[in-house]
C-alpha cells in the first residue's frame, strides 16, 4: 500500500527535518504557507543567491520572512540554535553548507525540542546528518500540459525515523495555495537504502 | 558672565604654556589670530591679525588651530557649572552666560560675596571672566564687556551712562553714525530726544536702550537640560562572578528603566561599562532589535556580553548608559495587530533578534520590502529587520518570477531562441518547453554595471530532467546568461 504524504507532510514539529535536492527552497517555502507565524531563514552570508519575494509570494507572504545572514557555518548553526530553543519563530529554515556532524545535529534536535519549534535544513546532497527526523529529496517535475500554470514537484522521503519511506509527484496551485498529490510513484529500487 | 578668552584659555587649561600663545583660524584663506592669551596681548598683537605678521613682531609666539565646536561645548559645560549660582542659565553668544540670579543672591552671602566667589573660582580655573550685574540682561552685557561692575538697583542709567553706545549691542555701521552725530556714551544717547532717532535708526536702537535700561523686559532663556540615562553604581568590594555582575546590572536596569517610563522612551543601545580595580574597562554593548523599557526582558538579553567581559582581578564600578533612546509611548497591551489578526511582531520575536543580532550583527537580520522597479533585482529591498517596519502592501509580479536569482551565469548559445540543449553548473540540460520572450530594458537612468550588454529578452525554460531556469539573452551583445530558478 502507497504511503502517505499527509502522514509525514507538514513536518512534525519539535523536530528537525532535512531537505535536500533542486528544489529544497520550494520545499521550506510551501512547508512555510502551512503555518501563519514569522518564519526565520539563515543563509550564509558570502552567497550570491538571493531569494526574491515575488517568487516566495506564490507560496506565503513574505512580510512573514526574516532572513539572517550568518558570516560562517558556525554562526548559521549557533543562529539556528538559538531560535529554536527560543521558540518564538514556529519554523527555522536553515542553509547549511558544511555537514553535521552527530552532535551538532542532536543539540539542534534538542533546541527544537525545548522550543517547541519546527527546523528545516537545506542540505546539499548527501550531507545529511543521522540525527534528522526526516530527509526529503525534492526535484522539480516537467509539468504535463494540464498542470502547466501550477508548480509541479516530485518529493520523495528518503528518511524517517518514525514513519514510511515514498515518493510522491505533487502539485502547488498558486491560486488556491494548496498542495494536492498527484501520484504516489512506485517505489524505485534504492530508494531504501538511505533510511536510516 | 563674560569669558573674554574662552578659546585660549579652553587650550591653555590642557597644556599651560608660559609664552604668548594664540588660537589661529583660517578666514578667508589666510590664517588669522582668532584668541590670544595676555601675553601675546602685551606684545602688541590683536585678534584678526594675519599669522605671518604675528610672526613678525612676536617671533616666539605658539598657535594651535581653534576649535570652535568644543569652544561651544566647553561652555555648555561651564553653563552646567553655573547652575550652582541660580537654575536659570542661559547661553549668550559664543562666550557669554546669562544668569538671572534674582532671589538667589542671599544664598551665598549677597551680590557681593557671589560675584567674588564667581571671581575666585573662575580665577582657579584658569578662566579670564568679566562680570556685570544689573537690573536688566541688556545692562549686564553691557557691564560685562564695557567696564566691569554692579548697576545699582533702580538706577542704571548711574552705571550705564559712561559707557560707549557699543554696549548697547548695536550694529557697527550703527555704532559709528552715532558717533558721528556726537552721541559717544549712552548717558548722552539717553538723554537725546527719541523721535528723531527712531526716524534716523528706527526702532532697534531704542528698543536696545530700554532693554539696557529695564523699560523693555527681556527674558533669559535656559537652555533644556538633554535628559541624561545614565547610572553608576560602585562596589565597596569588587565584584567577578557572572552572577554578581548580572545582579548588579539588574539594579541598575530597574533604576533606568523607571526613568525611561517617566519620559516615555525606550533604549534602542545599552552600553554597560565594566571599570576592574587595577582601572581597566570592559565594555558589553546591547543593540536592541526595538526600543524597550522593560528591565526583565532587557537583563536576559546582556548575559553573553557579560559573559565575555573581562573581569582582571575584580570589578568595583558598573555602569549602564542608554546610549541611543528612542520615543516609546505606552501602548496597549496586545501590541499592533496585522490584518489577518496576528501580532504583527510580538515581544518574544523582537528579543530573539536581539539576541541573534548580538552575535551576528543586528543589520544582518533582513527582512525584504516591495521596491518599485521593474528589474528583478531592484524589485525588492533588503533591509535591517530591526530598523524597518514589515512589508504591508501586495508583492506585484506582472509576470511569473524566479525564486531564487544569482548573478547572470553565462552558457554557450547562439541566436535570439533559446538553446536546445546547454550545458549549466556541469548538467546536460534539454528544452522541453520555453516561454518568452519577456524583454527587459536597464534604467538608463541609474548606471549598472550588471546591465552593460543592454537590453534583455527573459526566457522562461522548463528543462525535460524538471528543473525551471530563467534564461536571458542580450540582443546587443549576443550572449546567453542563466539568472534564475523557479521553484
Amino acid at each position: 500500500m502507497p504511503a502517505n504524504l499527509f502522514d509525514s507532510f507538514p513536518l512534525r514539529p519539535a523536530r528537525v527535518h532535512e531537505v535536500c535536492g533542486p528544489g529544497a527552497s520550494s520545499f521550506a517555502a510551501i512547508l512555510a504557507a502551512q503555518g501563519s507565524g514569522p518564519v526565520l531563514w539563515v543563509r550564509p552570508a558570502w552567497s550570491a543567491e538571493m531569494l526574491t519575494p515575488q517568487g516566495l509570494s506564490r507560496f506565503f507572504d513574505p512580510a512573514r520572512l526574516l532572513i539572517a545572514e550568518a558570516p560562517s557555518p558556525t554562526d548559521a548553526l549557533a543562529v539556528t540554535e538559538e531560535a529554536l530553543r527560543d521558540g518564538a519563530v514556529p519554523l527555522v529554515v536553515t542553509e547549511i553548507t558544511k555537514p553535521l556532524d552527530l552532535r551538532q545535529g542532536r543539540r539542534l534536535q534538542l533546541a527544537a525540542k525545548t522550543g517547541d519549534s519546527t527546523g528545516l535544513c537545506l542540505i546539499p546532497e548527501g550531507m545529511g546528518s543521522n540525527a534528522a527526523e526526516t530527509r526529503w529529496r525534492a526535484a522539480p517535475r516537467l509539468a504535463s500540459a494540464e498542470e502547466a500554470d501550477s508548480t509541479a514537484l516530485r518529493w520523495e522521503i528518503i528518511k524517517n525515523k518514525s514513519g514510511t519511506l515514498g515518493t510522491w509527484d505533487v502539485l502547488w496551485t498558486d491560486t488556491a495555495h494548496r498542495l494536492h498529490v498527484v501520484s504516489p510513484v512506485a517505489e524505485r529500487p534504492g530508494s531504501a537504502r538511505a533510511s536510516g | 558672565m563674560w569669558f573674554p578668552r574662552l578659546p585660549s584659555d579652553r587650550v591653555l587649561r590642557a597644556r599651560p604654556v608660559e609664552a604668548p600663545f594664540a588660537l589661529v583660524q583660517t578666514q578667508a584663506n589666510a590664517e588669522r589670530l582668532f584668541c590670544l592669551n595676555p601675553r601675546a596681548e602685551a606684545e602688541g598683537l590683536h585678534g584678526g591679525m594675519a599669522l605671518a605678521d604675528a610672526r613678525v613682531y612676536c617671533p616666539a609666539l605658539l598657535t594651535a588651530p581653534a576649535e570652535p565646536g568644543r569652544d561651544g561645548r566647553f561652555l555648555a559645560a561651564l553653563r552646567r557649572w553655573a547652575t550652582r549660582y541660580c537654575p536659570w542659565v542661559g547661553i549668550d553668544g559664543a562666550d557669554g552666560l546669562v544668569l538671572d540670579v534674582t532671589g538667589a543672591t542671599h544664598l551665598h552671602g549677597g551680590e557681593a560675596m557671589m560675584l567674588a566667589d564667581m571671581r575666585a573660582r573662575a580665577a582657579r580655573a584658569g578662566l579670564a571672566l568679566r562680570l556685570g550685574l544689573a537690573d536688566s540682561r541688556g545692562g549686564a552685557w553691557a557691564l560685562a564687556r564695557f567696564g566691569e561692575g554692579v548697576a545699582p538697583a533702580g538706577d542704571p542709567l548711574a552705571a550705564l551712562g559712561p559707557l560707549p553706545v557699543a554696549a548697547l549691542r548695536l550694529e557697527p555701521a550703527v555704532v559709528t553714525a552715532l558717533q558721528r552725530l556726537g552721541l559717544r556714551t549712552i548717558g548722552d544717547l539717553a538723554a537725546s530726544p527719541r523721535p528723531p532717532l527712531t526716524r534716523r535708526f528706527g526702532p532697534a536702537l531704542l528698543a536696545r536702550l530700554d532693554q539696557a535700561l529695564g523699560a523693555l523686559p527681556e527674558p533669559v532663556t535656559p537652555a533644556a537640560e538633554p535628559p541624561h540615562y545614565g547610572i553608576r553604581l560602585s562596589l565597596p568590594e569588587p565584584i567577578g562572578l557572572t552572577e554578581d555582575v548580572m545582579a548588579g546590572t539588574e539594579r541598575l536596569l530597574e533604576r533606568l528603566c523607571a526613568q525611561l517610563l517617566a519620559r516615555e522612551a525606550g533604549a534602542r543601545v545599552l552600553e554597560l561599562s565594566l571599570r576592574r580595580v587595577d582601572g581597566g574597562q570592559s565594555r558589553v554593548e546591547l543593540r536592541l532589535a526595538s526600543p524597550m523599557r522593560e528591565a526583565g526582558r532587557i537583563l536576559p538579553l546582556f548575559r553573553r556580553g557579560v559573559e565575555t567581559a573581562e573581569a582582571g582581578f575584580g570589578i568595583d564600578q558598573l555602569r549602564l548608559e542608554a546610549v541611543v533612546v528612542e520615543d516609546l509611548p505606552v501602548q496597549q497591551l496586545g501590541g499592533p495587530v496585522t490584518a489577518h489578526g496576528a501580532p504583527a511582531h510580538g515581544p518574544a520575536l523582537d528579543d530573539l533578534v536581539t539576541r541573534i543580532g548580538s552575535r551576528i550583527g543586528l543589520e544582518n537580520i533582513r527582512r525584504l520590502l516591495p521596491a518599485d522597479s521593474h528589474i528583478p533585482e531592484r524589485a525588492f529591498l533588503v533591509a535591517p529587520a530591526a530598523f524597518s517596519p514589515p512589508a504591508t502592501g501586495g508583492w506585484p509580479a506582472p509576470r511569473p518570477r524566479p525564486l531564487r536569482l544569482f548573478p547572470p551565469e553565462p552558457i554557450a548559445a547562439h541566436g535570439p531562441r533559446p538553446p536546445r540543449r546547454f550545458r549549466w553548473r556541469a548538467l546536460q540540460l534539454a528544452t522541453a518547453r520555453a516561454t518568452g520572450p519577456e524583454r527587459i530594458a536597464p534604467e538608463w537612468w541609474l548606471p549598472d554595471d550588471a546591465w552593460r550588454h543592454g537590453t534583455r529578452d527573459y526566457w522562461q525554460i522548463e528543462t525535460d530532467a524538471g528543473r525551471r531556469l530563467w534564461l536571458f539573452h542580450t540582443p546587443q551583445a549576443p550572449g546567453w546568461f542563466v539568472h534564475g530558478e523557479f521553484p
